[in-house]
């Protein structure tokens, strides 16, 4: 059944079987697209107390958060993955509990992505122009106060397309909660392959992630550009749209994209187009 | 414009006293043993070849780098360090910035917030450390946007502007917090030679209109002499003459004085 004419020869089959088994392959899209998603915003909230608390002027903070960054960035997702679902069990009363799968895999991917986004957040918050320190205690504005204010939203533009890859690359990392008896789109494959052969199987479950990892660019990018024209660089969204498909920043043949503004008045409402801090 | 900008000061007293001060990079000693008072309404310029130690004079007023010896105080209070029992004590944080809140400074390359508009780069500070209500603010800084003509870009990002009307907003959002002390760090050295003109007449027009006290690094020699009271000049981290503007730039007496204006006027 297996090979490139077996898989010819099944195509059709084989996609018959899809649809048959579609409700299946929907919970399983539906599980993964759940840790995907959950284990995304755990990381990003984890990232930025770590990021942040990697700053901090004490310095038993900054041990605290460095040891945290470095356990969870230096220790293998799938053992991280294993202890939180059979060995917390068994640790002695009151310490072991047994969590739901779901919350297992959320946690363990949370925690190790959330260890690299600690360092993009450190990393960006450093990439911010010294000056803009030196203006907030100008004012004599609160460090915390010019952190929200001024700091992160500028560092937010920066940090974004290091989160998106990191974002990516935690889905793809999501394949393994199916170990941990989580049923998702991983294990919906696995069971389709017992029908259809590897061939068909493996190649749907590319596709599929390569989908859901493209939804995740689109939405990455779209946040980018809002942020960038957040902080004056490169046209709104609205009217550069057509940048969702492809890096932000890069000029294809056609010119930067805010050219494409139809609206003259907005234009000369003053939304600022390309250009830069310069 | 008036013709003299200069305004006298008020005789003895004190604003800004550097004493004993000393300030090292790692080994690289910048500020040897300095000493000076600026009294309340005087304006003083440092001159002197770069590396001379002026900018880290306004550094350090506004508590951007730490002493590494000494005293500065702010209107008889001090600023970082104060002697307890005998000791050098170093003032808390919090502290400081009770006393830099009387403190403005612009800098070389304006340092606007970038995420925010116009108006809120100039409201932030005065709603958020002086606590005025956020109309108040506005209000407030409608007023100064119009004093340094750019009351027109309020809601302007400061990326869609150019550098002499992002340091224009940069001094308007320094006047925002009612500074007694102003000071301005080569305000003029990042910009385009045709655009140094609007900057320097929106500074003349201040130090005609208020009694803030100026600690001022320029190269711009003209305005200098125009709104100074004393010109100090530096080298090496030490005051190696000092004197009436006239006097400094017409006929100064040091030899490295007399070197260095001839280079740069």
């Amino acid at each position: 059944m297996d090979g490139v004419i077996g898989f010819l020869q099944d195509l059709g089959p084989n996609l018959q079987l899809v649809l048959d088994r579609m409700p299946l392959i929907l919970d399983g899209l539906q599980v993964t697209l759940l840790t995907t998603v959950l284990g995304a915003l755990l990381a990003l909230v984890i990232a930025f107390v770590f990021g942040l608390a990697q700053l901090s002027k004490v310095m038993i903070v900054r041990g605290v958060a460095r040891v945290f960054v470095e356990f969870f960035r230096g220790t293998s997702l799938v053992v991280q993955l294993f202890w939180l679902a059979f060995v917390l069990p068994q640790l002695p009363y009151p310490l072991g509990f047994r969590l739901e799968p779901l919350l297992v895999g959320v946690l363990a991917l949370g925690l190790n992505y959330g260890a690299y986004a600690a360092e993009v957040v450190r990393g960006s918050i450093g990439s911010v122009p010294k000056g803009q320190f030196e203006a907030i205690s100008a004012l004599s504005l609160s460090p915390a106060r010019g952190m929200f204010r001024v700091v992160i939203p500028q560092a937010w533009a920066l940090m974004i397309p290091s989160l998106s890859n990191l974002w990516i690359q935690l889905l793809k990392g999501s394949a393994i909660v199916s170990t941990v008896l989580l049923y998702d789109i991983f294990f919906q494959v696995e069971q389709l392959r017992d029908r259809t052969g590897t061939w068909f199987a493996y190649s749907f479950a590319l596709l599929a992630y390569y989908l859901i990892a493209w939804l995740i660019v689109i939405l990455m990018n779209g946040l980018e550009i809002r942020a960038k024209h957040q902080i004056g660089r490169g046209p709104a969204l609205r009217t550069a749209w057509r940048s969702l498909f492809q890096a932000p920043g890069t000029t294809p043949s056609g010119g930067r994209t805010a050219r494409v503004v139809r609206d003259r008045s907005v234009a000369a409402s003053g939304t600022p187009m390309g250009g830069g801090l310069a | 414009m008036p013709e003299n900008t200069a305004h006298p000061g008020v005789p003895g007293v004190p604003h800004i006293e550097f004493r004993d001060v000393v300030k090292k990079f790692g080994d690289n000693t910048v500020l040897d043993d300095l000493n000076f008072t600026v009294t309340k309404g005087e304006r003083v310029t440092l001159i002197g070849p770069s590396g001379s130690g002026k900018t880290t004079i306004l550094r350090l007023v506004m508590t951007l780098e730490e002493l590494t010896g000494g005293y500065i105080d702010i209107a008889g209070n001090p600023l970082q360090y104060e002697e307890q029992g005998g000791k050098r004590v170093r003032i808390p944080d919090k502290r400081r910035r009770r006393t830099t809140t009387d403190i403005g400074m612009v800098f070389q390359h304006f340092n606007l917030f970038p995420n925010m508009t116009v108006m809120e780069n100039i409201i932030e500070a005065p709603v958020n450390v002086m606590g005025l209500k956020k109309a108040e603010a506005e209000a407030k800084a409608e007023t100064l946007l119009d004093k340094v003509g750019m009351g027109w870009k309020k809601d302007a990002r400061p990326s869609e502007l150019s550098g002499g009307q992002q340091q224009r907003i940069a001094i308007a959002r320094a006047l925002a917090m009612d500074p007694e002390i102003l000071l301005l760090d080569e305000v003029t050295s990042a910009l385009d030679p045709e655009l140094v003109g609007e900057v320097l007449a929106v500074l003349k027009d201040i130090a005609a209109e208020t009694d803030i006290s100026m600690l001022i690094v320029t190269h711009e020699m003209q305005f200098a002499r125009e709104v100074s009271d004393r010109v100090m000049m530096f080298d090496k981290g030490s005051v190696i003459e000092e004197g009436l503007p006239d006097k400094i730039f017409s006929e100064p007496e040091n030899q490295r004085t007399q070197d260095f204006l001839r280079a740069v006027l």
